[in-house]
């Protein structure tokens, strides 16, 4: 299928983008591989695309002791190819090279992943997990907000139509920070039927997990530490969690649930 | 020059254009004016029309079916007794019968433009309750796709044959209901044409990606009330057809209309969406089975019923009937089955219509009676290849034939099979199972041993009484004034390298560089007629027809050649492209410039028919070719995720004579990949209201490179007997037997949690489902065993 007829809009700056989707039927667009297949559906019948990866700013990332933040335009491949600084010591381009396939890579970005909130995705569970934080601009200026907060339910997030995901902040993780990550799909490449991110940084007191592929928005285990230290301390939350209706997918998402721990264990060095 | 013909591993020919990206396919087909449509297609399974609302200022550019006066219907009727037709207009009339059915086509000079138009279109229809399930649909009071009809069923089949005496006594006596899911076929290439009407020859030129372009033409004929001399249909490259591409579709009827009735070029290119949600389906197969045995695992008898889901239409020219009926007569297998008893029904339903996909009824087959043997050797305590070897057919039994009536010709299956758990290695497995795996998964071997029937033709055609019977088959050849040749054939090459192969005959006939012959293919103007490209029957009947062709040929050269060696025609033989004798040579360049241009220095009494001519042929015995091979399937199963891992595969296949095994051998990997996607991705589910469920291959899985194993091959080689050098039909193999083996494997790895699946394809979802049924039930049955004992 084609999609409807409609107006290409390339933004030059934020506040130019910003502006530009203050019109009716405009709609913000990154690499397109997720807004592509809607257009293409017609799910989506936007009137204007307003495309946001020639604005520099989007495209840059910036350093500092606490955190870096990344430009919303980085592409999946640029993370899998360590072409941007990453605090993790590698976390960002695993997740990243095990998003879809190197087509959809090059052009993904991780701003439009987060705006586009679907449940099963990458970089909303990791991200969550590493406890970034989202930073979007609108008319009144940049607000920024926690990842695990910002997804709102399956396809649906915090921003506002006429605002612009400028940033991720991923704060950089002491030394004794530890990820592990562990996903399901029918397919490599495919979307995850599980997935879960956990995060454990007791230096700056961080112990989080993160479960997406959910019917709604992902969940997140925050403050937890003694999950990470004791199995039976971890089934006993798990036992309490809502994981869906549906035991089979219970089944699957605990699973990865205790593969991404089993996983974080297994990573040995710092921030790995 | 080494050797190029029959036996070798030639690169291939189309690989320079197809590789590079240049060759021309339906997209790459323009011309000038052309204009594009969209098809508004029906929302809902099953309705009444009440009407059509088209927007003033798009009337002109809708067309509807009253719109398309004196066009029939689609109509594939079979000589089978009993056999309800149905007609299929090209655009719905009346009536609704599937969700995505053409309703409407709507044209402008874009696809893009023309889809604007369609989304204006809007269909009023009254919903009818809608038959999503075969079973459900053959029951009394289940609504009536066809109203005229007095039920569901296209055809009701029945073999009888005396099951009551084994069934007494037999010590083993398993029963399963196995079901097999529904699929697309999903060729890289979607389907697409573009029809306009040639004045200079007074013919309408339909372009499409077709596998049979004679039989496109037959029924575009019947359908538009044409002379076929004035249709040519043309197959550009097709990029896999599968048998998607080998039927006459409503699209085509409605494309080639238009073109003259405006006048214009008309393209219509199926998208990924049309594909999956209104394209033909395939394979949807549901069996209730049982099987007798003795203790030594010896099938004593099997009794069947079986169903297929063939969808709201009969396709043209296959009909609705090929599959089922075919189920009835092949479902014995391999197997040396004395006892065999089969009903089978072709329910009709509010789905797309069903055509024969690679394999046709035999993967279903294959899935249902394999499972069954597996069965037996769990109930019998005996290793499942030890169950096979006791039932094969063996090499001293050969002629074999079956108790369905199907000749095997020559092979030998038990050791195909023996080899196999060789290459598997199936001792170590069943050590490696002992001691268990480091990470918890559950491993196991599967098997499966199929014959398939090719290059069946009158003999076996002409019973199902079909829009179309293969005779004999035809080849042209051409030696051209500078001494290189052409060939033409009327079938069509859309993958299976015929290009490659049909030269490489040439080769071994009369010693041409295969780089100095064009193989044309697909296209009426340019061939002789043929039925096209189905069956697995091209290299047999086509290769046959080229080597006929090619024999002949070289009668009328050497002919020539003695003369200007001023040798007695017994004397001069033809070898690498000349006729030579004792005392020298004269190439066929020298042969053919005589022809063409030094008439006058031609032999006195010369065949005047020239150095061009068809020739036919059918093999001996034209009831099939039987090749046939065991596949041994190793998997890991996670029992947290119901992932099933593919450790191994190997294939131990005898094709005959292999024209070139590297042609062969790309046929049984990608056979095997598509039959690796129906074991445990490919499914198009459907809801209780008839509406499908995958509308893009996010939900239509297809196995890619990563879920694709590195498949082992080994090659037997017993020649036929009935074919021109030995060869035998393989096509279609590759995709039969990899959901039996699978399952089969799968089934081994968890049997011990009593887990048995039945079921294509094995989706984590059901393995998952299955394992937790059997961990929360295990302990009750356990319990009560106990109790028992
Ligand atoms: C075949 C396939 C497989 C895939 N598999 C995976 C997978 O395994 N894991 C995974 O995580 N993802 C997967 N994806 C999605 C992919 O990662 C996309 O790149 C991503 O979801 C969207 O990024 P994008 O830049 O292409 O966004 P776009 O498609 O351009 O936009 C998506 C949405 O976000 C909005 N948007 C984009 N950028 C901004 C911005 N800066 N500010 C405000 N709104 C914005 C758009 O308006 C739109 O609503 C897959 C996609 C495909 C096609």
């Amino acid at each position: 299928m084609k999609p409807v007829p409609f107006d290409l809009v390339v933004a030059k700056d934020v506040a130019g983008a910003v502006k530009a989707l203050g019109e009716e039927g405009a709609k913000a667009v990154g690499g397109f591989q997720s807004l592509g297949p809607m257009l293409n559906l017609r799910l989506a019948q936007p009137r204007i695309l307003i495309d946001v990866t020639r604005i520099p700013e989007l495209r840059g990332i910036q350093r500092s002791d606490e955190s870096v933040v990344y430009g919303a335009c980085i592409t999946h491949a640029e993370f899998e190819d360590g072409a941007v600084f990453d605090p993790t010591g590698g976390a960002l381009a695993r997740v990243a090279s095990g998003i879809a396939y190197r087509a959809v890579r090059t052009r993904g970005t991780i701003g439009g992943s987060l705006a586009h909130g679907d449940p099963a995705a990458d970089w909303p569970v990791a991200l969550g997990a590493l406890d970034a934080r989202v930073r979007i601009a609108g008319e009144r200026g940049v607000r920024q907000m926690p990842v695990a907060s910002f997804m709102t339910g399956a396809f649906a997030t915090a921003l506002q139509p006429n605002e612009v995901v400028v940033a991720v902040e991923v704060p950089r993780p002491s030394p004794q920070a530890r990820f592990g990550f562990w996903k399901f799909c029918r397919k490599v490449g495919e979307l995850a039927e599980a997935i879960c991110g956990v995060y454990c940084d007791p230096e700056r007191g961080v112990h989080r997990i993160m479960i997406g592929a959910m019917e709604g928005r992902p969940v997140v285990l925050a403050d937890v530490p003694e999950v990470f230290e004791d199995a039976r301390a971890l089934e006993a939350a798990l036992a309490d969690l809502d994981l869906g209706s549906d035991p089979v997918h219970r089944k699957l998402h605990l699973a990865a649930i205790k593969r991404a721990v089993a996983d974080m264990r297994q990573v040995s060095g710092a921030s790995a | 020059m080494g050797k190029q013909g029959v036996g070798v591993a030639l690169r291939r020919k189309e690989d320079d254009r197809l590789m590079r990206g240049r060759g021309r396919f339906i997209g790459d087909v323009r011309f000038e004016g052309q204009v594009e449509l969209a098809f508004v297609r029906s929302p809902v399974a099953h309705g009444r029309i009440l009407g059509v609302n088209i927007p003033p200022e798009h009337r002109e550019r809708v067309y509807l079916m009253e719109d398309m006066k004196g066009v029939a219907g689609i109509l594939a009727r079979s000589g089978l007794p009993g056999f309800k037709a149905s007609v299929q207009m090209p655009l719905a009339q009346g009536k609704v019968r599937f969700a995505g059915e053409p309703i409407a086509m709507c044209v402008a000079a874009t696809r893009a433009e023309a889809e604007d138009i369609a989304a204006t279109v809007t269909p009023e229809i009254e919903e009818l309750a809608a038959n999503h399930d075969m079973l459900e649909a053959t029951k009394k009071g289940a609504p009536k796709v066809h109203d005229d009809w007095a039920d569901n069923v296209f055809l009701e089949t029945f073999i009888d044959g005396d099951i009551d005496s084994v069934a007494k006594d037999a010590p083993i006596a398993v029963s399963r209901t196995i079901r097999t899911g529904r699929q697309c076929m999903a060729p890289l290439e979607g389907k697409g044409c573009i029809a306009f009407y040639d004045r200079y020859v007074e013919q309408l030129v339909l372009w499409t990606a077709t596998q049979m372009p004679h039989i496109v033409r037959s029924g575009l004929a019947e359908c538009l009330g044409m002379e076929h001399r004035k249709i040519r249909v043309v197959a550009p490259d097709v990029g896999g057809g599968f048998g998607w591409k080998g039927l006459l579709q409503p699209e085509e009827v409605c494309a080639a209309w238009l073109a003259m009735h405006l006048d214009r070029p008309v393209k219509w290119l199926e998208d990924r969406r049309e594909h999956l949600i209104a394209a033909a389906n395939c394979r949807e197969h549901h069996y209730e089975l049982t099987a007798y045995a003795d203790r030594s695992g010896r099938i004593l008898g099997l009794d069947a019923v079986a169903h297929v889901d063939a969808g709201a239409y009969s396709v043209y020219p296959f009909s609705a009937c090929l599959e089922a009926a075919q189920v009835g007569s092949i479902l014995p297998g391999p197997y040396d089955l004395t006892h065999y008893r089969c009903r089978t029904y072709s329910v009709c339903t509010n789905k797309p219509p069903i055509v024969p996909y690679r394999g046709v009824a035999r993967t279903g087959v294959c899935f249902a009676m394999e499972l069954m043997v597996d069965a037996i050797a769990r109930e019998a305590g005996l290793e499942p290849h030890e169950v096979r070897l006791a039932n094969l057919v063996t090499p001293e039994q050969m002629p074999y034939r079956n108790v369905t009536g199907k000749d095997f010709d020559l092979g030998d299956y038990p050791e195909s099979l023996r080899r196999a758990a060789e290459m598997i290695g199936h001792d170590e497995v069943r050590r490696r199972q002992e001691v268990g795996e480091a990470d918890g998964r559950k491993i196991g071997i599967g098997y499966a041993t199929y014959c398939e029937q090719g290059a069946h033709g009158t003999s076996v055609y002409h019973g199902w009484g079909i829009p179309m019977v293969p005779g004999f088959e035809q080849s042209q050849v051409r030696l051209t004034p500078d001494g290189t040749l052409e060939v033409r054939v009327g079938n069509q090459s859309h993958g299976q390298s015929l290009e490659t192969t049909l030269a490489q005959v040439v080769n071994e006939v009369l010693g041409v560089d295969p780089e100095k012959v064009n193989v044309l293919h697909g296209d009426t103007a340019l061939s002789p007629y043929s039925t096209g490209t189905w069956g697995s029957r091209s290299a047999v009947m086509v290769g046959g027809a080229v080597a006929a062709a090619c024999e002949k040929l070289g009668e009328r050269i050497l002919g020539i050649g003695a003369h200007l060696l001023q040798a007695r025609p017994e004397e001069v033989r033809i070898a690498d492209g000349a006729v030579a004798s004792e005392a020298g040579s004269v190439s066929f360049a020298e042969i053919a410039a005589t022809w063409y241009l030094k008439p006058q220095n031609l032999p006195p009494g010369v065949n005047p028919d020239g150095l061009e001519l068809t020739a036919g042929y059918r093999p001996k015995v034209d009831t099939g070719t039987f090749s046939y091979a065991s596949h041994a399937a190793m998997v890991a199963v996670d029992l947290e995720t119901g992932h099933v891992d593919l450790l191994d595969y190997v294939i131990v296949e005898d094709g005959g004579v292999l024209i070139n095994p590297m042609v062969v051998d790309g046929q049984i990997y990608g056979g095997t990949a598509q039959g690796v996607g129906t074991a445990l991705y490919e499914e198009m589910t459907y809801d209780g209201h008839g509406q499908p469920l995958a509308s893009t291959l996010a939900d239509y899985i297809l196995p890619g490179a990563n879920e694709v194993p590195d498949v082992r091959i080994a090659h037997m080689e017993t020649p036929s007997p009935n074919t021109r050098f030995g060869q035998k039909g393989i096509g279609e193999g590759g995709a039969i037997a990899p959901p039996a083996a699978i399952t089969n494997a799968i089934n081994d790895a968890v049997k011990d949690l009593g887990v048995e699946m039945n079921v294509s394809p094995v989706t984590p979802y059901r393995l998952l489902a299955a394992i937790t049924e059997a961990q929360t039930a295990g302990g009750a049955v356990r319990q009560k065993e106990e109790a028992a004992a």
